[in-house]
């Protein structure tokens, strides 16, 4: 007999097949990390079908199987190989397999050109990701798939990560679109991720195979895959086993089956893992620990005695909490729980409770906070809107007046507020790569077969707690899966994970140098922090004692219900509050529709309640509610790009078309290059910028998937120009920019400088046009013009090189016209504003980032919320290089990076100025550039706020922090907008 | 309390060259021996770092951003966490790191360095810049051509000893017989160095043709192996600190592995300077200096490799036959972080046999974007035979993922 074991990292699958390759027993199941076990297990029960089995050939394959094998001296099989090996026999004619698993997704290409690509660490799992939307839609895997069937419509998932694709589908649901449509999105999502990312520009066509768990049970998600393939693919018989099959195919030591259990159990024992110290000692010092705790507590009243309260409702993202309060701020009576995908049945049937339990209370008034805002406010009337962060701020200053730091991570989120002089002095959020923290640690308890609660308690008095690491959560699951593999007990891995977020929170997110920078009086809160586990090891971290309040997971309702009391103090009028009898009229539907007014097409959610009121999200503008266009009068970024489409063109084209992609650094140089093409008598066809649709033209062709956004876009721009049939092609490769005489050098980042390259590697239809790609400088004409002479006389020999100086004279005549020009409209908007005392936001990034495919219309989101706009190189200008360069503490090397410290200086020196920085993922040079402009703001005692911006589509976390800007600077009365 | 110079910075002054010992952050065991001992026989103290736990990891997590590339993350965390160890006087240390000038973001290491010094509360000390682009000088380090002789020294013989041990090592018959006669010829060179008898272009060629010689008498068996090159971001593909012991992985799966020398990088380098000339004019003087010092560099190299060919294999080839390679796939203006080189000495490495090659980088590496991952696809259109694995490495990335892939390259290589 033949035995193959397959140890993935959620499952375990065995097949025994008879010599001559038929399968004669197989079995899979979870592991739940005790692998050892089930291999004992699965070992007895074969031995109980098969009696007499004393000697088997047998293999171990698979991504946890490792260490097993290595333990026991049994051979190792790669699982891609077994793959490869098993397909090879059972279906020889195969073209391609994909294969999805708990966390790997493979595709493998058969036949003579073999090759094997397995996702990177940052894609995530996949199977384990389907699970996690799962419960995020609060089904179960299975059903996802019925729910997929029923679907209208599709929206844009951001599946690059499940943390990525969580902060996509949380708003969504927020807002109230359909589970079946999620559904479906979701799948789609995971396919178009693991062709894109996997195939890197290999087309995938022929017979294929579709193997491994997610594809043998959702027949949708390999629909999703046929769709995107265009093909037919084919999920065969014992699609699950086909890695445990190879690995028998491939094995070729005999075992002695009876002595395995012993040398199994010899190998659990000598394995050790990177571990760090416990969390406490023994019982008694976590007594003491809890003892503590205990002290911390908000008065508790109850309603029954009360005769009038405040109501405030976080509605968060992946919870629904309601705090009740008296006037005096006593927790009457509270309500936290899992919103189940629909935050207002749970808000309906709370409000409907509480008027029938105790009519004596009366609500004299409420206000909402979180990510279901808007939603629940225009539902339920509820008086006043607060941003999270002030709401956490009201909360946490009522427990502890002196509170100087707060620390909130909650299901999503990670919040951090700095508090000076009784006001919040800054504010950190975590950027979508690191947020998830709290739910990660739910969902990985589940994975495990824990609940969140009892996942905690396991973790206490773990020994030997495991060295997770400190970066993204998704990285977690494989350092977990290399921990289960070297035999660590979940009570360790749950004390690890603790640990690990703890990490993350404070080396991620807040990073001080040292924890006198933190503050003396910290609160911490969130429901994460009720893991005694996380409290535990943030003290540890940081050897300091915190304060955790009792409602720990509440406060952001109790700071609500506190806000709209001292709302309803200052101002007493009556609430609009839906009462008992408008609640038992209450109903509320939800519609998906696409929002055609501009060339955004937001995807917008029409929430219509009984009252006949009307609620709109996912827009990014006011046009759809109030029908009119939106007013960029003082809106530089808007600005810029009408008059980049308005540079004149050729019409002559003595010397045909010429394609230009829009994107990087065309955005600047579009006016130089486009009046040196004309002068030479071409006519410019730019790719579109407004164009969404172009990121997924040129997607397959990606070769990195780590690089900035902005970069995988010029795949499309230049797919779009190819399909338009356009013969020539212009898009030079550039390590220097302009030199702007303000840094000690002038290079574009390697990106920008050299993407020409990337595109030309990796798009074989550029083969087919001239693309005209040479390495150009600018900053000697002379030289320039030599270049440019060289790259063109081959395919024009006409061209002279007189021709090509007056073209080159023309150019810099028309670059530095549209820089006056864009100067202008800069100083106009910022005169503007000053005398209408408007404030003014200087959005800085990079030339690009003008770009709505990139920046999402964050623009138009700050303008309507009443203020100015304009971009770094309207203000850069101001600040002479000297100036700068002395205050320096890094190497001003980069042409457009410069900009952005002397932007961050100006602003510093101005109060009616406030900055908030664009960083694209994946951009290695603003990890120097964000952390510099936030100390020269700082250190004038300014606010710096920056926002990461990628493909994901969504403005939510945007959102908070702009508002949370706004209300520490006291801009507008925002609460109430 | 220390003073500072004009350019705001602590300075290492004239008199530290006796007082303080010079830290240096661990790269390429063979070739910063020899550094050290180049340092040494120029009146420095300085002293390797061998700190590789977890904690050089941790610290480094703590004082720089996250967001910044492995690399700095590492030579970073490896001072700090030296310098916080309790082992050094913090009254008669400096540290040096390189800065390479170019568009890529390791120009700024030194600034990244001195901003976790201060978050740190170790202000005070010196910084030295170890660079031939004149960025940041130093009253008490002067990095002139006698200095600069003995390092490119040190680049040679060092790359002479990791060729041939790693030529020879898979095959020894004796196992460890290579790594010790490294080890001899390591102290041997350390003498010659002191003695003023390393860096001439005679000593060179003399000393570089004995070390090729007895390696050649390494008792050896031919048995096959799977051979691996690997290339990739210099400090990852070099520093078992970065790349999870990758060399001795490898090893343990019975490959033969080839790391392309340091020297390449060097005259690649150097080469930057004259294509960008060509390509976007400058300096007339810059040029000529940079074509003087090219020149020099060749002669290096056809020692090295005139010596190697003592061995009973052939010697690697030259960079000017590495550079041709890449022509028609990347441009040679390409030339931020590895630049073209990476793409060329993956080609070479396919050429000589090496066709399982590994391109470790730093997570999110700016220029492998292009030439690292973006001409995967079309090296193998070129040399079908290729067989490329791209591996991030970064504080959290699993080892176990890493090696799993690995093994599957080799699975296939087979």
């Amino acid at each position: 007999m033949r035995i193959g074991l397959d140890v993935g990292s959620t499952t375990i699958k065995i097949a025994a097949l008879d010599d001559a390759g038929n399968l004669l027993y197989c079995k899979y199941q979870r592991h739940y990390s005790q692998i050892a076990k089930r291999i004992l297990e699965l070992h007895d029960e074969l031995l109980q079908k098969f009696p007499g089995l004393r000697t088997a050939h047998l293999a171990i394959s698979g991504s946890a199987g490792i260490g097993v094998a290595e333990g026991c001296g049994l051979q190792f099989v790669q699982e891609v190989f077994a793959e490869k090996v098993c397909t090879e026999r059972l279906h020889p004619e195969t073209d391609a397999v994909i294969e999805l698993g708990g966390e790997d997704a493979k595709i493998l290409f058969l036949g003579r050109h073999f090759d094997a690509r397995m996702n990177d660490s940052c894609a995530g799992g996949t199977g384990a990701f389907i699970d996690q939307m799962a419960s995020l839609l609060n089904v179960e895997t299975a059903d996802m798939n019925d729910l997929a069937r029923q679907a209208t419509t599709t929206y844009t998932i951001a599946s690059r990560c499940g943390v990525f694709a969580k902060s996509d589908i949380q708003p969504l649901l927020n807002q109230g679109a359909a589970k079946s449509d999620l559904a479906a999105s979701i799948f789609h999502a995971v396919a178009s991720q693991t062709v894109t990312g996997l195939a890197k520009g290999r087309p995938i066509e022929g017979d294929v195979l579709y193997l491994g768990g997610p594809l043998t049970f959702i027949s949708c998600l390999r629909e999703s895959f046929d769709n995107i393939l265009h093909i037919k693919g084919v999920c065969p018989e014992n699609s699950l086993y086909y890695v445990a099959m190879g690995a028998a195919f491939c094995a070729e030591r005999e075992v002695d089956l009876d002595a395995l259990p012993a040398k199994l159990e010899a190998a659990i024992k000598t394995h050790t893992f990177e571990h760090l110290p416990p969390l406490f000692k023994n019982e008694e010092e976590y007594a003491e620990f809890a003892r503590r705790h205990q002290r911390e507590s908000v008065a508790i009243g109850s309603p029954e005695d009360a005769e009038q309260a405040f109501i405030g409702i976080d509605s968060g993202s992946t919870t629904i909490k309601i705090a009740v309060i008296s006037p005096q701020g006593e927790l009457l009576d509270s309500f936290y729980q899992s919103n189940k995908g629909n935050p207002v049945v749970a808000v309906r049937d709370y409000l409907t409770g509480f008027y029938q339990k105790y009519p004596g209370c009366r609500l004299l008034g409420g206000a909402v906070t979180g990510y279901g805002e808007d939603l629940i406010r225009h539902g339920f009337g509820i008086d006043y809107g607060i941003v999270e962060t002030m709401a956490h701020f009201y909360a946490a200053q009522h427990l502890e007046p002196q509170v100087d730091f707060i620390l909130d991570i909650g299901g999503q989120d990670m919040k951090c507020l700095k508090i000076h002089n009784g006001a919040i002095d800054n504010i950190f959020l975590n950027e979508a790569c690191s947020s998830g923290c709290g739910s990660f640690l739910q969902t990985f308890a589940e994975i495990l077969g824990y609940t969140a609660e009892e996942f905690a308690k396991i973790g206490l008095l773990a020994d030997k707690p495991v060295d997770l690491g400190s970066r993204c959560t998704v990285f977690m699951n494989s350092s977990v899966k290399q921990a289960q593999k070297d035999g660590a007990s979940v009570a360790n891995i749950s004390a690890g994970l603790s640990i690990s977020i703890v990490k993350n929170a404070l080396y991620k997110v807040i990073r001080p140098g040292s924890k006198e920078a933190i503050g003396k009086h910290i609160v911490v809160q969130g429901g994460t922090f009720l893991n005694d586990c996380v409290l535990r090891a943030f003290e540890q971290e940081m050897g300091l004692q915190v304060v955790r309040p009792n409602i720990a997971g509440l406060m952001g309702a109790y700071g609500a219900a506190l806000y709209a009391q001292r709302r309803y103090v200052e101002e007493p009028r009556p609430t609009t509050i839906l009462n008992l009898q408008q609640l038992r009229d209450f109903t509320h539907t939800v519609k998906g529709v696409t929002c055609g007014l501009c060339s955004n097409h937001c995807h917008l959610t029409v929430n219509t309640f009984a009252s006949g009121k009307r609620f709109i999200s996912g827009n990014r503008c006011e046009r759809p509610i109030t029908h009119m266009a939106p007013k960029d009068d003082l809106n530089l970024y808007r600005q810029k790009l009408e008059l980049l489409k308005q540079l004149p063109n050729n019409d002559r084209q003595t010397r045909g078309t010429m394609g230009v992609p829009m994107g990087l650094n065309m955005y600047e140089l579009l006016p130089f290059w486009q009046a040196l093409l004309n002068a030479l008598g071409f006519k410019v066809v730019t790719s579109p910028i407004e164009d969404k649709t172009i990121y997924r033209l040129g997607q397959n062709t990606i070769p990195s998937d780590t690089v900035c956004y902005p970069a995988k876009l010029m795949h499309g721009h230049i797919k779009w120009l190819l399909d338009k049939g356009v013969q020539n092609i212009f898009y030079p490769c550039m390590t220097y920019n302009i030199d702007e005489h303000s840094a000690e050098n002038c290079y574009n980042c390697p990106v920008v400088a050299y993407y020409p390259e990337a595109l030309h590697a990796n798009m074989r239809e550029l083969g087919k046009v001239n693309f005209f790609f040479d390495y150009l400088g600018l900053l000697h004409k002379k030289v320039l013009v030599k270049k440019l002479y060289e790259m063109f006389s081959k395919d024009y020999p006409d061209m002279t090189k007189a021709q090509i100086k007056n073209a080159v004279d023309a150019a810099f005549k028309a670059y530095y016209a549209f820089e006056a020009q864009v100067r202008e409209r800069g100083e106009k908007i910022i005169a503007q504003a000053r005398a209408l005392g408007t404030p003014i936001v200087v959005l800085a990034g990079r030339p690009y980032h003008i770009d709505p495919k990139v920046n999402h219309s964050i623009d138009r989101l700050i303008t309507t919320m009443g203020a100015a706009l304009v971009s770094e190189d309207a203000v850069s200008v101001y600040v002479k290089p000297q100036e700068l360069d002395a205050d320096l503490q890094v190497l001003n090397q980069w042409t457009y990076h410069s900009r952005l410290y002397a932007a961050a200086k100006y602003v510093a020196e101005n109060p009616d100025m406030h900055m908030i920085q664009l960083v694209s993922f994946g951009c290695g040079c603003d990890a120097i550039t964000a952390d510099e402009c936030r100390r020269i703001l700082e250190e004038c005692g300014r606010i710096y706020t920056q926002i990461k911006i990628d493909d994901i589509d969504n403005l939510g976390a945007a959102k908070i922090r702009i508002r949370s800007l706004f209300s520490a600077a006291n801009l507008f009365d925002l609460d109430n907008n | 309390m220390a003073e500072t110079t004009n350019s705001g910075f602590v300075p290492f002054t004239e008199a530290m060259k006796k007082t303080h010992t010079i830290l240096i952050p661990g790269m390429l065991p063979l070739h910063f021996s020899l550094l050290q001992a180049a340092l040494k026989s120029c009146g420095y103290k300085a002293e390797i770092l061998q700190n590789t736990s977890r904690e050089v990891v941790e610290t480094g997590l703590k004082y720089v951003n996250n967001d910044i590339c492995y690399p700095a993350l590492l030579v970073i965390g490896q001072l700090l966490n030296a310098l916080e160890s309790g082992k050094y006087d913090l009254q008669r240390v400096a540290l040096i790191i390189s800065q390479t000038g170019g568009g890529c973001r390791a120009s700024n290491y030194i600034y990244l360095l001195r901003k976790a010094l201060e978050k740190a509360g170790l202000s005070h000390i010196p910084v030295i810049s170890l660079n031939v682009s004149g960025l940041e000088k130093q009253p008490g380090f002067h990095l002139d051509a006698s200095m600069l002789r003995k390092f490119l020294a040190a680049v040679i013989y060092g790359d002479a000893l990791m060729y041939l041990t790693n030529k020879i090592r898979p095959y020894e018959v004796v196992q460890g017989a290579s790594d010790a006669l490294a080890k001899k010829w390591l102290d041997k060179l350390d003498a010659a160095f002191q003695n003023g008898k390393a860096q001439a272009l005679s000593s060179i060629k003399k000393l570089t043709k004995a070390i090729a010689e007895e390696f050649a008498d390494v008792p050896i068996v031919s048995t096959p192996k799977t051979k691996v090159g690997i290339v990739g971001e210099i400090y990852i593909k070099y520093a078992a600190l970065g790349n999870n012991n990758l060399e001795k992985f490898l090893q343990q799966q019975k490959c033969e592995y080839m790391l392309p020398g340091l020297l390449n990088f060097v005259m690649y380098c150097v080469d930057t300077y004259l294509t960008d000339y060509k390509l976007y004019g400058g300096s007339f003087l810059t040029y000529g200096a940079n074509k003087g010092a090219m020149w020099y560099l060749k002669h290096l190299e056809s020692i090295l490799h005139q010596a190697l060919s003592k061995a009973p294999f052939s010697p690697p080839a030259t960079y000017e036959e590495t550079k041709a390679l890449a022509k028609g796939v990347i441009g040679y203006g390409n030339n931020m972080g590895e630049g073209w080189l990476l793409t060329a000495e993956m080609l070479e490495l396919v050429h000589s046999g090496y066709t399982n090659i590994i391109c470790a980088q730093p997570f999110g590496c700016l220029p492998n974007h292009i030439a690292g991952r973006g001409m995967i696809n079309k090296i193998k259109e070129i040399a079908e035979e290729a067989n490329i694995l791209a591996i991030d490495y970064d504080a959290s990335a699993s080892r176990v993922n890493q090696e799993n892939r690995i093994k599957l390259m080799l699975a296939t290589a087979k």
